[in-house]
This record gives C-alpha cells, sequence and structure tokens, in this order.
C-alpha cells in the first residue's frame, strides 16, 4: 500500500518533470541556468566580476581562460562549493530552473544533488567499486540490494566503465587506474541523476586515451545532463562544447557559440588567447 | 667548464659528507636500541619460563612470576583505553573538522599540547588529590584514569594530524555528492586515515603500558592477584620499579623478566597492525 502510493508520486513527479522540460523547449529554450550580476569575493579579494551568463539545457559550456581567471571559481559557485570555506562568499543571483541557488534558505545538500561535479584530480572514496557509486546513491534513496546493483551497473555503464570492472566489483576504488578512477568519479556523480554536471578540468590528470574516453563520456552525457566543463586544453573545449565562455581576470570577456568563438571570435583578447598569442 | 666541474665536486663532496653524518646519526639511535634490547635478552632471557605468566609475585627468596602484575596492566590499559579512544578521536575529528574558526579550537589545540608534555607524575599527583584521597584508598580504576588522561592528548594530536593529511578534494568531492557533514566526516575522511587514527591508538597504548609514576600515586601495588578494579592493583611497571630496587636476586630477575614482555609486548602490537594495514591499503 505504502510502496504504491510512494511510487505513484515519484512517476507524477517524474512525469510533472517531463512536462517542464517540454514546456521549456515550447518556450524557445529557456536556460537551464542563468547567471546574472554575480561577483565573487574570497576574503576581500574580488574572484569574480559582474558575470552574466546563461547555461543552456542539454548542452555543454566550456571555460576557458588562463590561470586564475576564475573559471574553476564560478564553476564552484554553481553547486556553492565555497560554501565548504569561510570568508567566500557570492552575490548577484544564480537562478536554476528560475530559483536562485545562492539565497540562504536554499539547502546546499539538496542542490548539490542536483548539480553534482567532478574534480581535477580523481577523488574516489576508501571503499569498493560498488560502495564508491552506492555511497552517494543512499543519500537521497532507499533501494533494495537488487535495485542497488542495477543502479550501480547503471551508472558505470554510462561512465564507460562497466566491461573494465564488473568482476572486481568489491576491490577498492584506489586500486584502479587514473583514468579508470576519473571515470569512476562521474559514473558516482551520473548515479544520483543530477541534472547538472559541473566538470572542472576532469582530463587534466589522465593520459591521451583516458582523456579521449572521458571526452567521449560528455558528448554522450550531454543528451540528459547539462553540462559546464572548465578546461586548460583548447582543442577540449573546441572538441566537446556548444557553448565557450573565454574570462579573464574574473570578468567574463566573450561568451558565445563555440564555433564562433573559435572561428570568429568578437574580441581582440580572445582570439590572442585562442591563437597562443597570449597566455 | 673547468668551473663547474670543480663546482660539481664540491656538491659531490657536500652530499658525500651529509651523507655520512646522516648515517653516523642513524647509528647511534639504532645502536642504543638495539643496546636495550640485547640487554634485555641477556638479563631477562632466564627469568621467561611459564612461571611467569601463571603464579603471582612471590615473597623474597621464592619461586613465582608476574601473573597478577601482567592481569593488572592488562585491565588497567585496558580501560583507560577504552575511556580515552572515542574521547581522544572526537576532540581529534572536531579539531581537524569542525573547528575551523573561533577560538575554541586554537585554545583546546594549545592546552591539549601542554597536557600532551605534562610531566606524568603530575598526572599521578592530580588524580590521587582529586580522586584517591576522596575515596580513601588506591584503586584500579583511578589507575585507569591516569592511564587515560595520558592517552587522550596522544589520540587527539594523532586523529588531528592524521586527518589533516586526507587530501581537502576528498572532502569536497563528498560534500558534492550532497553529503552531509557529519557523514562526510564519517564515511569518507575518517576511513582514509583509520590506519593512522589506529596507529595514534596503539602509540597511547604503547604510551601508558610503560608508565610507572601516575600508577604509583593510583593503583600502587598488590602482592595478590586481584580483578577488582576498585582496589589496589598489581601492574608490570610499578613491579619492576620495586624488584629493580629491591636487594633480592629472585626479583631482580623478575624485574627484567616484566621489562621483556612490556617492551617486547609492545614491539608486536606494532608489528601485527602494521602488517594487518599494509595489506588492506
Amino acid at each position: 500500500m505504502m510502496q504504491s502510493t510512494v511510487s505513484t508520486k515519484r512517476e507524477m513527479s517524474f512525469s510533472h518533470l517531463r512536462e517542464d522540460a517540454t514546456t521549456a523547449v515550447a518556450h524557445g529554450a529557456e536556460p537551464k541556468i542563468k547567471i546574472r550580476n554575480l561577483d565573487f569575493f574570497y576574503g576581500s579579494f574580488q574572484g569574480l566580476k559582474h558575470i552574466d551568463l546563461d547555461i543552456q539545457e542539454g548542452m555543454v559550456t566550456a571555460f576557458i581562460g588562463p590561470s586564475g581567471c576564475g573559471k574553476s571559481t564560478l564553476l564552484r559557485t554553481l553547486n556553492r562549493m565555497y560554501d565548504l570555506y569561510p570568508g567566500q562568499r557570492a552575490t548577484g543571483e544564480i537562478l536554476l530552473n528560475g530559483k536562485n541557488v545562492l539565497s540562504p534558505d536554499q539547502d546546499v545538500n539538496a542542490l548539490r544533488a542536483k548539480v553534482g561535479m567532478v574534480f581535477q584530480k580523481p577523488t574516489p572514496f576508501p571503499m569498493s567499486i560498488y560502495e564508491n557509486i552506492a555511497f552517494g546513491v543512499r543519500l537521497y534513496e532507499n533501494l533494495s540490494r537488487a535495485d542497488m546493483d542495477n543502479r550501480v551497473e547503471w551508472a558505470l555503464r554510462k561512465a564507460a566503465l562497466w566491461d573494465e570492472v564488473k568482476g572486481k566489483l568489491n576491490q577498492s576504488g584506489l586500486s584502479l587506474s587514473g583514468g579508470q578512477q576519473q571515470r569512476l568519479c562521474i559514473a558516482r556523480g551520473v548515479a544520483v541523476k543530477p541534472e547538472v554536471l559541473l566538470l572542472d578540468e576532469p582530463t587534466s590528470a589522465l593520459d591521451p586515451i583516458s582523456t579521449a574516453k572521458v571526452e567521449e563520456l560528455v558528448h554522450e552525457l550531454k543528451s540528459e545532463y547539462t553540462i559546464a566543463i572548465v578546461t586548460h586544453n583548447m582543442q577540449q573545449a573546441a572538441r566537446v562544447s556548444d557553448y565557450t565562455a573565454y574570462m579573464y581576470l574574473g570578468e567574463l570577456v566573450e561568451f558565445g557559440l563555440t564555433d564562433e568563438i573559435f572561428i570568429k571570435p568578437k574580441r581582440k583578447e580572445t582570439e590572442d588567447y585562442i591563437t597562443g598569442r597570449f597566455g | 667548464m673547468s668551473d663547474t666541474t670543480v663546482l660539481y665536486r664540491k656538491r659531490v663532496r657536500t652530499n658525500r659528507v651529509a651523507l655520512m653524518c646522516s648515517m653516523l646519526a642513524m647509528l647511534i639511535g639504532m645502536s642504543f636500541l638495539a643496546w636495550i634490547m640485547i640487554v634485555l635478552l641477556y638479563k631477562g632471557f632466564g627469568a621467561l619460563s611459564l612461571s611467569l605468566f601463571t603464579q603471582s609475585t612471590p615473597a623474597p627468596g621464592s619461586d613465582g612470576g608476574l601473573f597478577n602484575a601482567i592481569l593488572g596492566s592488562l585491565m588497567m590499559v585496558g580501560v583507560s583505553t577504552f575511556i580515552a579512544t572515542p574521547i581522544g578521536i572526537l576532540a581529534g575529528v572536531y579539531l581537524s573538522e569542525f573547528g575551523r574558526k573561533g577560538w575554541l579550537a586554537p585554545t583546546t589545540r594549545f592546552i591539549n599540547d601542554i597536557l600532551l608534555s605534562a610531566p606524568s607524575i603530575v598526572i599521578g599527583v592530580f588524580i590521587y588529590a582529586v580522586y584517591v584521597a576522596q575515596v580513601q584508598h588506591f584503586s584500579g580504576w583511578a589507575g585507569s584514569m591516569a592511564l587515560a588522561l595520558i592517552a587522550i592528548p596522544v589520540v587527539v594530536r594523532t586523529t588531528e594530524n592524521m586527518l589533516n593529511l586526507v587530501p581537502g578534494s576528498l572532502r569536497e568531492a563528498a560534500s558534492a555528492l550532497g553529503a552531509p557533514r557529519w557523514k562526510v566526516v564519517l564515511h569518507v575522511v575518517l576511513r582514509s586515515a583509520r590506519a593512522g587514527v589506529l596507529t595514534g591508538i596503539l602509540l597511547a597504548i604503547a604510551r601508558v603500558s610503560g608508565e610507572t609514576a601516575p600508577l604509583l600515586f593510583t593503583a600502587l601495588n598488590n602482592q595478590f592477584t586481584s580483578y577488582d578494579l576498585n582496589g589496589p592493583m598489581a601492574n608490570l611497571p610499578v613491579v619492576i620499579f620495586q624488584f629493580a630496587m629491591s636487594p633480592y636476586e629472585n626479583w631482580n630477575s623478575l624485574a627484567w623478566g616484566g621489562a621483556i614482555l612490556i617492551t617486547f609486548g609492545v614491539l608486536c602490537l606494532n608489528i601485527v597492525v602494521r602488517t594487518m594495514f599494509r595489506k588492506k591499503i
């Protein structure tokens, strides 16, 4: 009895979501995330200055720029990662599905359930491959053993890791190679079924083959998730993204379709950076 | 060109001298350790027998063992570890994970460091004053408390240090999944530092199992086998202290035997746990 009410509720909420998505498309692609007049401070140092930016649903948005330009900082405001550190604060608005996530009454854990993140260095938890993925899922769902098994397999398949680890799910996540660890982290992020995935230089610690795998993954994932990726590798931005933002010294210099930014940037600074004359 | 070769040779020479100095320092340290082990084995090996583990401390001149002292030591070290471990780990977690801002954590850390270097006899006198003098008798509980007071700061310090070694990126990764703070600490941070935290507990056990001064004022000693923590209790360090100072030859020999037991007990404990955790990580 209880079970059935729960499941109908879930179905209802899913259909509700689907409706939301379709109406959004019908209205001419309302952006998933709207950033308005965002300022960010590390103590008294201003790390981001008046950022205005839209991140489109189901698209990959890349952030490029020299080190220290604020691109990682921007990414970390989207899931309020900076909350962990006293002295860091953001002002302005970040609207996710129309709701300001910077408002103090936003539950950060609920936000992070919707906005997942993968970091520069692989960060597998000190537990088995299976548990690495189940850990996040258990935070939100009470799954039976069989359902959890399915979810773990589903996530690992999404991250193109299943075939490599299916025989050793009980081994430590730390026993995998660097590239596998990073895909495990992506699987972990995908497993909780977020709406947005933030990738903070996800391939900078990986070899070219693992990098290619992760990039393929980004391609596949974007049909279901909105993705924001920070990268130092301009070719990577050109390869994987639909939109590109070029940032410099905490400011958004240029933002537009990746093809336009890379073929004929409007601003001289962007062109200089992309062609390697600067940075 | 010749300049660089002169410079190069000088560097090689400096390197060799520095290497020799550090080897020498290492040798000095190791030789004392080896010396202690050899003397212990040489003097105490004769005392090692089955009766050492089965009989209680004897009167001068008659046969006996150290059973009561071994039992008392195990019980009091056990109880003190049981008290000190949760307090120490929780305090260490607070200092490392939650006390990032404010004055409380730095103050606690400072006081803990003072406690860490407090002479153990002071701790013994303290427990004597606040507990033994109040209840009017020596007891195993008092001894356990004194030992726990010595163990807590060790556990706090090592726990904090070990948790600080856990990379911040791991905390961020767990938080990024939406895990609440306590889950991040319990399931991810403590888990990745567990070998270190356990080492801290072992260090504390090793430290307190050799403490004599705090037990002199608290548990004192007992010639007979006693399981009652509410009464005076025999223990290895105080027995060693008394027997080694005595003029009786059989007591002297038992003291050496006790010294071997403590030293090699602690050594074995360390080896066992180290090998246990090496496999897992």
